[in-house]
């Protein structure tokens, strides 16, 4: 079941294509990295499902349904461009914020109390925004963001502007929110993030998407039949013995044993074969493929993609 | 819908909250009231002074023609500067004295003055007297020497006193004109034309500045949203629209208050006023007053003088305006004006990402206002005139020249036009205002000419 279901939005402004047809499925239940470079269109799709903008043609889905007004309070988002009114106090504005979203004045009231005391920043209640710092503007927008429960969250950008800690505190807190059943749409530059919080991904590069699916499954498409493995006993002379199937990256000797790294040049063989192969040469303590970084896919899609286009 | 009402309330709050709010709030009536209160007390601090008045009078003629009031005490110091050896007053000893004598000024009155019309009384005082001293020394000499020339003629031609009083009370003649306009089923009122005028421009410069004052407010409250970034969180949870319209209502609210806080603490500060400064004085007394002061009462015992009239007439005049209709129609003008500008003022807001950046989009909404307030000024000596008809049906300048004409009574299909151009125009300009405020309002760093905002107006959602 999917949550949230765009399919082949289309946005264009007066003189440039922002979405290109762009389709994504957003299942229940998991952490989506929305991933690209900027001026990729990311915001203008997290627009769209947020319905300030309209686009030209495609449809969105909520659980199935059209997007609509409707569903306003079962989306939480924290843009990445955020701000609070500097003047107004911070459980005022809190309380505004949540009410906005359509919750009961008492509920927001409950609501905040918890979030207040879970952040240990109850004190801050009758404080007026410009007087907090930057990164406890935004503990309090992160929480007016989650605080209806919603089913869907967006964070665009969500780490930036925080400490290590604080962004270590937020990510917990993401990773939380997605335990107790929240489907999480998370837009980023920040890889390492993705692989870390994100289950499923799209990649979005000039207007239009080039990758997408679960993050395993990415990985695994992506990677180049390398393999590194540890061994003890004697891999004597191996270059010379290894057919041309197999390539020696990488070679360090211990007293005991050994690390290498082997790519797989033939497309038929499998891990299995190689593994069949070395334990001939000796004991094999540790055998693992070598899946590509995000950051590495990331990088390689988006210029295979740029220089087809140039 | 529920979440305007939030709108509404958060801008409204925020705002009436604000110190700026407060402090104008209180002083505005403040200032109003003095400047109401102020001359009246004015006028009483001077009277109230105690003043006694050295008189050398050559021509020994004028003892009964200078009366003394409850201020003011002449006393007759002829003989004490006579000299008899001269046959001559000694000026210069009695300017001298002044200074160490407990009068307030002193009066010398030449022999002369009799015979030349004016300037030959002098009145010499270490401090400037006020108008109302020099009013009853110049009425009552005048009086005198009128009498006496009266008195001379009337022994040249032989007649008698009675003679001269009974022609003189035959000829006074008061002539005063009293405007009387009629309405449609042929009723009619008294007006006045001075209080129509001042009424008209009192409100059409309410009016003015109300639009411009509230309407740079919502202005500045949708950069305030831009630049604080708030907007994009906002806006998913709202319609753009419904967030102007909450915005510019509001302040209209915020508005609407500050006028009602205003007339209810000017009327009570001006009532408070009159009671513990002024005391037992009234309007009326005080009229009285300038009356005995400015001039004497009549010999035949006619007590309506010609400024007691005018005061009377311009109370009835100031009670004859019919407060209910101009009072509703300022509102309308008001509202309907503020709507009208508020759009425009909150389309360069959303246009814009710091209020230095506003200059540029300022000229379409300041041009009609001035031109408006223009207008108005010619209009109000021409109130049913070509210009001031065309200038009250356009709706850019119709709030400001219409309350103009009003005191003075509009047609109603004149009105009629004029306040339903208005309401179409105000819900034309907020839709099409609408369309580029959400636009404008996610758009950052991009600098901005009209040319854009048309482009704006012509997207789609």
């Amino acid at each position: 079941m999917n949550t949230l279901v765009a399919d082949k939005i289309v946005k264009k402004f007066s003189n440039h294509l922002a979405l290109d047809n762009v389709s994504i499925e957003v299942p229940q239940g998991s952490v989506f990295g929305l991933l690209g470079p900027n001026g990729a269109g990311k915001t203008t799709l997290i627009r769209i499902i947020n319905q300030i903008t309209a686009p030209d043609s495609g449809h969105v889905f909520f659980n199935g349904e059209r997007l609509s007004s409707k569903h306003i309070a079962q989306i939480g988002y924290l843009p990445e461009e955020r701000g609070l009114y500097k003047k107004m106090s911070v459980g005022e504005q809190s309380l505004y914020l949540c009410q906005l979203k359509g919750m009961s004045k008492k509920d927001a009231l409950i609501g905040l109390k918890h979030w207040f005391e879970k952040f240990e920043i109850q004190s801050w209640w009758d404080k007026k925004v410009e007087e907090l710092s930057k990164g406890m503007q935004q503990k309090v927008q992160f929480i007016t963001t989650v605080l209806h429960k919603p089913e869907l969250l967006i964070f665009d950008e969500p780490f930036s502007g925080f400490d290590p800690i604080n962004a270590n505190l937020l990510k917990n807190e993401i990773l939380e929110l997605s335990r107790n059943g929240a489907t999480i749409i998370f837009s980023t530059h920040n890889m390492s993030s993705v692989e870390e919080i994100c289950s499923h991904i799209a990649l979005i590069n000039k207007s239009q998407k080039i990758l997408d699916g679960d993050i395993d499954i990415v990985r695994e498409k992506h990677s180049s039949k390398i393999y590194e493995l540890e061994y003890t006993g004697f891999f004597n002379k191996l270059e010379t013995t290894l057919t041309s199937d197999y390539k020696i990256l990488d070679f360090k000797e211990t007293t005991s044993g050994g690390a290498i790294k082997i790519e797989v040049l033939n497309d038929q063989m499998t891990s299995n074969d190689l593994l069949k192969r070395m334990m001939q040469y000796g004991t094999i303590s540790s055998f693992r493929k070598n899946l590509p970084s995000m950051n590495d896919i990331f990088i390689k899609v988006v210029g295979d993609t740029n220089s087809v286009t140039e | 819908m529920n979440k305007i009402g939030l709108i509404i309330k958060r801008e409204y709050s925020t705002r009436v909250k604000k110190k700026t709010f407060i402090i104008m709030t209180i002083l505005g009536p403040i200032l109003f009231a003095a400047m109401m209160i102020a001359p009246v007390i004015l006028m009483q601090m001077e009277s109230d002074d105690y003043k006694k008045i050295a008189v050398i009078d050559e021509a020994r003629m004028f003892d009964n023609a200078l009366k003394n009031t409850e201020y003011i005490d002449f006393e007759f110091v002829s003989d004490k500067y006579f000299d008899s050896a001269t046959s001559t007053y000694n000026l210069t000893q009695a300017k001298a004295d002044l200074k160490e004598s407990d009068y307030y000024a002193l009066l010398y009155i030449p022999h002369t003055a009799v015979q030349t019309n004016r300037g030959a009384v002098q009145l010499i005082s270490y401090q400037q007297p006020n108008m109302g001293l020099k009013m009853h020394i110049a009425n009552g000499i005048e009086k005198r020497i009128e009498d006496i020339k009266l008195s001379t003629k009337a022994d040249d031609l032989g007649i008698t006193q009675q003679d001269v009083d009974e022609i003189l009370m035959v000829v006074n003649t008061n002539i005063n004109v009293v405007t009387t306009t009629l309405d449609e089923k042929g009723g009619e009122k008294e007006s006045s034309t001075e209080i129509a005028m001042i009424i008209g421009y009192i409100c059409g410069f309410l009016i003015y500045m109300f639009v411009f004052m509230y309407g740079s407010q919502v202005m500045r409250g949708v950069i305030e949203e831009k630049s604080n970034r708030i907007i994009e969180v906002i806006v998913s949870s709202v319609k753009p629209f419904q967030l102007m319209m909450g915005k510019i209502v509001g302040v209209a609210l915020v508005g609407l208050t500050q006028f009602v806080l205003w007339v209810v603490l000017t009327i009570g500060l001006v009532s408070i006023g009159q009671s513990i400064l002024l005391k037992d004085y009234k309007m009326s007394e005080i009229s009285q007053n300038t009356m005995s002061m400015g001039s004497q009462l009549d010999e035949s015992g006619n007590p309506q003088d010609e400024d007691a009239m005018k005061f009377e007439e311009m109370f009835r005049a100031v009670y004859s305006v019919d407060y209910v209709t101009v009072i509703s129609l300022f509102l309308f003008y008001f509202l309907g004006g503020y709507l009208l500008y508020a759009a425009m003022f909150a389309v360069v807001g959303s246009a814009v990402d710091n209020e230095t950046d506003t200059q540029q989009f300022m000229l379409p909404i300041t041009i009609p206002l001035v031109l408006g307030i223009i207008v108005m000024v010619s209009a109000i000596n021409n109130p049913s005139g070509s210009l001031a008809y065309w200038f009250s049906i356009i709706p850019f300048t119709s709030p400001i020249v219409m309350m103009v004409r009003i005191p003075f009574g509009v047609p109603f299909t004149d009105l009629f036009i004029s306040m339903a151009s208005l309401v179409v125009s105000f819900v034309f300009m907020t839709w099409f205002a609408a369309k580029i405020y959400r636009v404008g309002i996610l758009m950052y760093g991009k600098k901005v000419n009209y040319k854009e905002l048309w482009k704006w107006f012509k997207y789609r959602n």
